[in-house]
């Protein structure tokens, strides 16, 4: 392994052992309280297409609402300072203080505060900072830093902050529960606020039309900071504005659901400062409320830090309507174990962690975690603003890719059919063009299979490809599926419907079988199939972060299937992965029409087997049971596309017991379990499938599953074989 | 506002596990005698014919603040669906009141309860609009996990009572 990746593996490897359990319960926790919360909204996705067209709007609208936010927060009689990056930030923010003679700030959670890392700016000028949100506070205490946006101190667990608390503050009574530890904060914290001088908050949104902020918290720390202190300083990025107060509605509905689960968290505080609550000076603890004189002072600080940029660039542009919820880093596998320091760069992490990074580090930042996001969708679906995130962690790929100093261009260029500039590692260059592999490894097969396992090639593919040794490596077919289905032949008389079953390239050179019963059980539906010579999909490019290439792919493939489309023949996929290219990405490749059209013709193989024996086809021309029991394990983009459902429908129709895997995935995520620095992981994730698929209550079960990925890391983790579900119906001949 | 709204706004604060109670102008002296433990702090309720009893400190310092056992305050609207009460800041200190005390006790009328988020919103939006600077959506007592379990009661309110007055 290079040392890159042997690095990379042993960090990914001692956080999945020191804080993955802490990190994988919470985060995991979340995930299943948002499943929950979000049942509980009449019209979820009504609301989450609400929340981002007000965003869109916003983000188009930005500088004339900044416009109107000065003049609504000039007019409340506070003052707006837009500071271009973080050191123009922590000089006004010092400066406030300054003038202020203040010795201490208090401070509730604002992402943005850590962006800019303002504390080092007053500690440096000898104001003493103290974090107020409990989280934060065990960091500052432990000096460690953030790993969730939301629950910043997600990966300690309680004997741990205990052990913190106890050596540090050495308490009379050893504190041991969560209760203990909590009341102990509470106090320590409440006696730092009680004389702290400015108190400083983030602000979730802030509406141009009243000047009012809304911060989301549950701690009630906020409220204190900003009601205590006569001055209070808010800090957040420009892209918080939205227009009215009416438009924070979807978001407060959604926010607390999306994020930690909760309906709705224990506070919203919706302030237009300088507010009119009294302070309340502890320093003068007899002079009633009423009688204090509160002359509050309000500086609102919006920090630009390349956020105009990436307004600008039409691809980052949609991570500026990121709320900050962390759905997209709880539903994560790959986040669940290994948390925000593997999976995060400076500030930002999760998913949309690389979009952030990208846009207010750089592309280096991004580029150190970029990879773990395997592009599952599995957070397209849990955004509450509908971002695309994966798609944009793709196209920093690519633009890492582009910039990335080139390993071995002298013997990849020229060799490699790709649309790609030198610098893209030989590593994603090889799974990003891994139907030519195909094709080789098929015509060669079964030699090249053989070839391919010994130990000296095993050593030459980790060492120049990353291709861990340990992973087993699908075995190529010598007699692909289109070669099959052109020697054999198939009548079907009658035929209610013409499919076209695509021949993604795993089916047609490694899971043959797969293919060969599709077209058994189309037919014997009363189907004719036809099997094209098609290009493959570009999902394995696009992964790599390889897009023009992919994009080469997208319409090669609908050169190939217009055709076919024109004579209205239904477009069958097997693989999940492809099918999602049909149905999403290529909308990004394609004219709107082509895209259309192919997205509209194409079905995922028991989708259209459930619609055929929903049009009264007999199903008894399938493999039919009486209660054989199986194992189901769909696939991330299939149930992102929510296609999962068919699939049980169709079992369950055929007299199949079906019990169905609720991991959100399975770990392997096309050529991510094959990489060395990730092999590991690749494993611990997919040990949660392997769990729930060796139970008392499945052990015995049939497994099937429906991706390919999906397939391979199934086989090497369970004792017992899988399949296709296409493979358990399909009649024998 | 339908009696559904009402019975929403009571099952929600039920699953919260905030304790309420129903009651009329005359009741609320005797409500609030149970509910609070002295020393207790407040501010005067908006309502007509409404007094708070004598025994509530109605001008209290920080110290009386940091040594109140329950503070009452008025709500501007409850929100049916989440089970909210809409605190209102205002110079006679609502906000520290309901903020310091171990219980916050919110009293809000009957009619002032709204069934879902839009409607709260709407209300809101007016308010803004028209002058009142900040306002806080507070659903149950304040609370954390990120202590390794959750805990009620994190800077603010331990507990909170919604008393509801009847017209
Ligand atoms: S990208 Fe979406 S899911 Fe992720 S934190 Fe932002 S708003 Fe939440």
């Amino acid at each position: 392994m290079s040392k890159a990746r042997e690095a990379k593996a042993a960090k990914i490897r001692q956080l999945m052992e020191t804080e993955g359990d802490a990190v994988g319960t919470s985060t995991r926790g979340f995930n299943e309280g948002r499943y929950e919360s979000v049942q509980t909204l009449d019209d979820y996705e009504g609301l989450k297409s609400e929340a981002r067209a007000i965003k869109e709007d916003a983000i188009e609208r930005l500088p004339e609402l900044l416009d109107q936010l000065r003049e609504t927060v000039e007019a409340n009689g506070g003052t707006l300072y837009i500071a271009d990056d973080d050191a123009d930030a922590n000089r006004y923010i010092r400066e406030v203080c300054e003038d202020k003679d203040a010795e201490r700030v208090v401070k509730s959670k604002s992402m943005t505060s850590e962006e800019i890392e303002v504390n080092h700016e007053l500690e440096a000028a000898d104001i003493d900072v103290v974090e107020t949100d409990l989280g934060e506070w065990v960091l500052q205490v432990a000096d460690d830093s953030p790993s969730h946006i939301v629950a910043p101190a997600i990966h300690k667990s309680r004997e741990a902050i205990a052990d913190l608390f106890n050596e540090t503050f050495e308490p009379d009574e050893p504190l041991e529960t969560a209760e203990e530890l909590t009341m102990f904060a509470r106090e320590q914290l409440g006696e730092l606020i009680e004389d702290a001088d400015v108190g400083m908050t983030g602000a979730n949104f802030i509406t141009a039309d009243t000047g009012t902020m809304a911060l989301v918290t549950s701690e009630g720390n906020a409220r204190k900071t900003a009601v205590v202190p006569d001055t209070h300083v808010a800090v957040a990025g420009v892209e918080k504005i939205i227009p009215t107060v009416e438009d924070l509605q979807p978001f407060v509905e959604l926010i607390g659901k999306s994020g930690t689960g909760q309906d709705i968290t224990s506070y919203i505080s919706l302030l237009t400062p300088p507010v009119e609550s009294p302070t309340v000076d502890f320093d003068d603890p007899d002079t009633p409320l009423t009688e204090t004189e509160t002359d509050r002072e309000f500086h609102l600080v919006l920090i630009d830090n390349g956020r105009m940029d990436m307004r600008d660039d039409d691809q980052l542009r949609e991570t500026l309507y990121c709320i900050r919820c962390s759905a997209c880093s709880n539903v994560c596998a790959n986040f669940q174990h290994v948390g925000g320091h593997a999976f995060g760069g400076e500030t930002y992490s999760g998913g949309i962690g690389t979009g952030w990074e990208a846009g207010v580090e750089g592309l280096d930042t991004a580029a150190e975690f970029n990879d773990l996001c395997t592009g599952c969708s599995r957070c397209t679906t849990a955004c509450p603003v509908e971002i695309d995130i994966p798609w944009i962690n793709t196209v920093v790929r690519d633009r890492v890719n582009r910039g990335e100093a080139s390993e071995v261009d002298w013997l990849v260029e020229g060799l490699t059919p790709d649309e790609e500039p030198g610098g893209v590692s030989l590593q994603k260059r090889f799974f990003g063009n891994f139907e030519t592999a195909a094709k080789v490894g098929s015509f060669f097969a079964p030699l090249s299979n053989w070839a391919s396992q010994l130990s000296v090639s095993r050593d030459l593919m980790e060492r120049f490809l990353g291709i861990d040794a340990r992973r087993e490596l699908p075995a190529f077919q010598r007699e692909t599926l289109k070669d099959w289905f052109d020697a054999r032949n198939s009548h079907v008389e009658n035929p209610t419907r013409t499919a076209v079953l695509y021949p993604d390239v795993y089916t047609n050179h490694v899971q043959v079988e797969r293919g060969k019963a599709a077209v058994r059980a189309l037919e014997a539906l009363g189907v004719d199939v036809v099997v094209p010579d098609v290009r493959s999909s570009g999902r394995a490019p696009l992964s790599q972060g390889m897009i023009a290439t992919a994009e080469d792919h997208a319409h090669d493939v609908y050169a190939g299937l217009a055709e076919h489309i024109d004579d209205g023949r239904d477009i069958v996929v097997i693989e999940p992965s492809d099918l999602a290219m049909f149905q999403t990405e290529y909308e990004k490749f394609l004219p709107e029409k082509s895209f259309q059209r192919i997205s509209e013709a194409s079905y995922e193989v028991m989708e259209y087997v459930f619609g055929l024996l929903e049009n009264g086809v007999d199903a008894d021309a399938l493999a039919t049971t009486d209660s054989e029991e199986v194992a189901y394990h769909s696939h991330c983009q299939q149930r992102t596309l929510g296609l999962e459902g068919h699939t049980e429908a169709v079992l369950s129709r055929l007299g199949y017991d079906v019990v169905t895997s609720d991991v959100e995935c399975c770990g392997m995520a096309g050529s991510f379990g094959y990489k060395s620095e990730y092999y590991e992981l690749s494993v611990d994730v997919g040990s949660e499938l392997q769990g729930q698929f060796q139970t008392d209550e499945t052990k015995h079960r049939t497994v099937v599953a429906s991706g390919t990925s999906c397939l391979e890391q199934l086989d090497s983790l369970l004792r017992r074989p899988s399949q296709h579900p296409i493979q358990l119906v399909a009649p024998q001949r | 506002m339908s009696t559904g709204t009402v019975a929403t706004f009571e099952d929600s604060l039920e699953r919260l596990e905030v304790g309420w109670t129903h009651t009329s102008v005359d009741g609320l002296a005797d409500v609030l005698n149970e509910v609070c433990d002295e020393p207790t702090v407040g501010v005067e309720l908006p309502y007509d014919g409404v007094e708070l009893p004598s025994w509530v400190n109605t001008d209290p310092t920080p110290a009386d603040l940091r040594a109140a056992n329950a503070g009452i305050t008025a709500a501007g609207i409850g929100i049916a669906d989440y089970g909210s009460v809409v605190v209102q800041g205002t110079p006679d200190g609502v906000e520290p009141v309901s903020l310091f005390a171990d219980r916050h006790v919110a009293v809000l009328k009957e009619s002032d309860i709204v069934p879902g988020m839009p409607e709260a919103f709407e209300w809101l939006g007016e308010e803004f609009r028209t002058g009142h600077s900040s306002a806080i959506i507070a659903t149950g007592p304040s609370a954390t996990a990120d202590m390794g379990a959750l805990v009620k009661g994190a800077h603010g309110p331990k507990d909170v009572h919604v008393v509801i007055l009847d017209e």
